[in-house]
């Protein structure tokens, strides 16, 4: 029955059948970011064979793997990014995609993401956001909204989350964009466009997680989530007049930075050039 | 990119770098020549003494050879980027010390259950923790063995001189790329950090060793299947439009995720584990002096060899029946060679640099039929001839008085 479902999919072709149907909670965002993802990559006319997909833990990781029918490499919890700047350099001409969660990119993987967009590697990294650890049973996040109630803050969350987005634009990044699964057409332009650039690419889609996290703070259903997004997203054009008060719980949706700079694999690649023709080893000076 | 298919350009490279003839380096750079010579192109590390003249070398020369150098943020990013780098085909490298060990070992495991290809060179230091940063030790011995979690194979070797440490990393490199397993190169900060005389030969002399590739469309879809009958998958590398499905989880014959069939499990770690059992000759490796007719048999190994043989010729001198092995695997342990000499002597002496470490799988193999005893020595200071002879003298002298009585 599955099967028949899938063939009335249009973007069924970009994913692993066999190992369908996904294991996503009904009404997570992930179906969301995936299906914006599958029209990216369709829409951008990408052939499956020149992508890599790598992704780390959680329940966002999944998005890309096993469900994304590309190469995709399933790694460890945070470092999800490090192993991709391994396959980029040694597949420079390929997409490198990652795909993986707020808890795992961000939290114990925020080293990683701060680095690889200083090095401005050409690795493009939809970081789903759904403000929890979703997997391990809905524990409070880097993420997690000051005051939100989790599994292991359940009086109330006494940090503030970190601005992901900003962060990486900080630290360097070509593109940067945050959308929601409320914005599913701006959440593909933007992935259609961070794939395009040449660069660290980073769009941050906030996802909801109406079981781990809506239920325990007053959104019992996904519908619930969306309307929050979309009563709550500002965009940055806007959120630039407003004070940080007025700021405060709000989501800023757009696009932060999209900027030419040079990237990391070329300049590597130059570099070998540069030292080849400095010490002579060249074919044409063969002894 | 990689050697394979470059063969001609990368010899011609070696040859107009590296003359053959004789040099005068560190052990730490004598394995970054091993790795430029056995084809590593690829290296990602983080700055650590006593091992960061080996990422040093690297950064220099792999630019000359085509290569790629990176530093990562970390100890864990380095292992990362090494085993997203051997996916795409890459020879990989990283380099560290016990602190940045000890961060490597779940990407370790990563790598064992995803069998990937690597070189991954500690060069103990004192410890535990930060320790004696600058001081060399052999106290890694059984995290070599079992750092990362869970049941899993491993292969570990270990040279004794800087010109054993050029040939002994190439040989990690060949049995890592032929057996699709991570191999690691337990070196110590004395040897790394001493300098000594080393030949280095024309890169043609190199046996250059390469992971299998799947010959068919049909074989690529079994990146974990033993589709050869030899217990080692080919490996469909990242790229070539197989589709290839890598994970740290629990996975089929195919790749893909199976967590919850027991046999699933079972069948895959039990492949691990015999891949490495069935091609153990080829794996191990060791070394025997004055073996024959030795009734005190030293078993030692890395550093600790060197000053090892030094008390065994010093001790044939004065006419004690000693001999020495030293095992250049140390995983996996080539006790059942050990036990067969054990049946000759009448005691093993295990000088270490650790309070105790190879001894004890000195005595699972030897049991209790022969007396094993340690000289070890912890502090940063390698052992000395005098210290090791002084053991086998008064060994010698006991077991006269033994026999007198």
């Amino acid at each position: 029955m599955a099967k028949e479902i899938y063939t009335k999919y249009k973007m069924a072709k970009y994913l692993r059948k066999e190992a369908l149907p996904t294991a996503l909670c009904p009404g997570c965002g992930g179906g969301t970011v995936l299906n914006a993802f599958a029209n990216a990559i369709d829409q951008l006319g990408i052939d499956p064979r020149d992508l890599v997909v790598v992704s780390g833990i959680g329940c966002s990781a999944w998005i890309a793997s096993p469900y994304f029918l590309a190469d995709t490499l399933h790694t460890t919890h945070g470092r999800a990014i490090a192993y991709a700047t391994g396959v980029k350099v040694g597949l420079p001409d390929k997409k490198v995609v990652v795909i993986s969660g707020d808890g795992d990119l961000a939290g114990i993987g925020g080293n990683h993401l701060i680095h690889a967009a200083r090095r401005n590697i050409d690795i493009t990294v939809i970081l789903v956001n759904n403000f929890i650890y979703g997997m391990t049973g809905g524990q409070v996040a880097p993420t997690t909204p000051f005051g939100a109630i989790t599994t292991t803050s359940p009086y109330r969350n006494v940090e503030h989350p970190l601005n992901i987005a900003e962060t990486v634009t900080s630290a360097g990044a070509s593109y940067v964009a945050r959308w929601t699964t409320f914005h599913v057409y701006q959440l593909i332009e933007s992935i259609k466009r961070a794939l395009s650039v040449k660069g660290f690419a980073l769009v941050e889609a906030i996802s909801q997680c109406p079981v781990q996290f809506g239920r325990r703070n007053r959104m019992k259903t996904p519908t619930e989530m969306l309307r929050w997004f979309q009563k709550n997203s500002v965009p940055l054009s806007k959120a630039r007049n407003m004070s940080p008060n007025e700021l405060e719980g709000k989501i800023v949706v757009g696009e932060l930075v999209n900027r030419e700079k040079p990237e990391f694999t070329e300049e590597l690649n130059s570099l070998i050039e540069e030292v080849s023709e400095h010490y002579g080893l060249g074919d044409n000076n063969a002894d | 990119m990689i050697i394979r298919g470059d063969e001609p350009e990368q010899i011609r490279l070696l040859k107009k770098l590296y003359p053959k003839g004789n040099y005068f380096m560190q052990g730490d750079e004598a394995i970054a020549y091993g790795a430029l010579f056995a084809g590593c192109r690829f290296y990602a590390g983080y700055p650590i003494t006593p091992a960061s003249e080996i990422a040093e070398t690297m950064a220099r020369e792999l630019p000359k050879l085509k290569g790629y150098y990176i530093q990562m943020e970390d100890e864990i990013g380095s292992i990362a980027a090494v085993i997203g780098a051997s996916w795409t085909g890459f020879k990989s490298m990283t380099a560290t010390s016990g602190p940045g060990f000890s961060l490597m070992q779940e990407n370790l495991g990563y790598a064992i259950f995803t069998e990937t290809p690597l070189v991954l060179v500690d060069v103990q230091r004192s410890g535990p923790s930060t320790g004696q940063a600058t001081k060399g030790a052999q106290g890694d011995f059984f995290q070599a063995r079992w750092g990362p979690h869970g049941d899993h194979p491993i292969i570990a070797i270990s040279s004794t001189s800087v010109e054993d440490s050029f040939w002994e990393t190439i040989r990690a490199f060949s049995l890592s790329e032929k057996f699709r397993i991570p191999v690691l190169v337990l070196a110590d900060g004395i040897i790394g950090h001493t300098r000594e005389q080393i030949k280095i030969p024309d890169p043609t002399e190199v046996e250059i060793v390469y992971r299998k590739l799947p010959t068919s469309d049909e074989e690529a879809k079994y990146p974990f299947g033993d589709v050869h009958g030899d217990l080692i998958p080919p490996m469909p590398l990242f790229g070539h439009g197989y589709f290839t499905h890598v994970t740290g989880s629990t996975h089929k014959e195919n790749g893909l995720r199976d967590v919850y069939t027991p046999e699933v499990h079972d069948r895959l770690v039990r492949r691990l584990h015999k891949k490495i059992e069935l091609h153990k000759t080829e794996i191990q490796k060791w070394e025997e002096y004055y073996i024959e007719d030795a009734e005190i048999l030293l078993v030692s190994w890395g550093v600790s060899a060197r000053p090892s043989l030094g008390a065994v010729m010093k001790g044939r001198k004065k006419g004690i029946k000693v001999g020495l092995f030293v095992p250049k695997t140390v995983h996996p342990f080539p006790g059942e060679r050990i036990k067969e000499l054990s049946k000759n002597v009448q005691l093993i002496i295990v000088p270490e640099m650790n309070l105790g470490q190879v001894i004890l799988e000195v005595q699972r193999f030897v049991r209790d039929e022969v007396p094993v005893i340690g000289v070890n020595k912890i502090g940063g200071v390698p052992l000395t001839v005098e210290e090791i002879l002084k053991e086998i003298e008064s060994s010698a002298e006991r077991s006269r008085h033994r026999s007198a009585d």
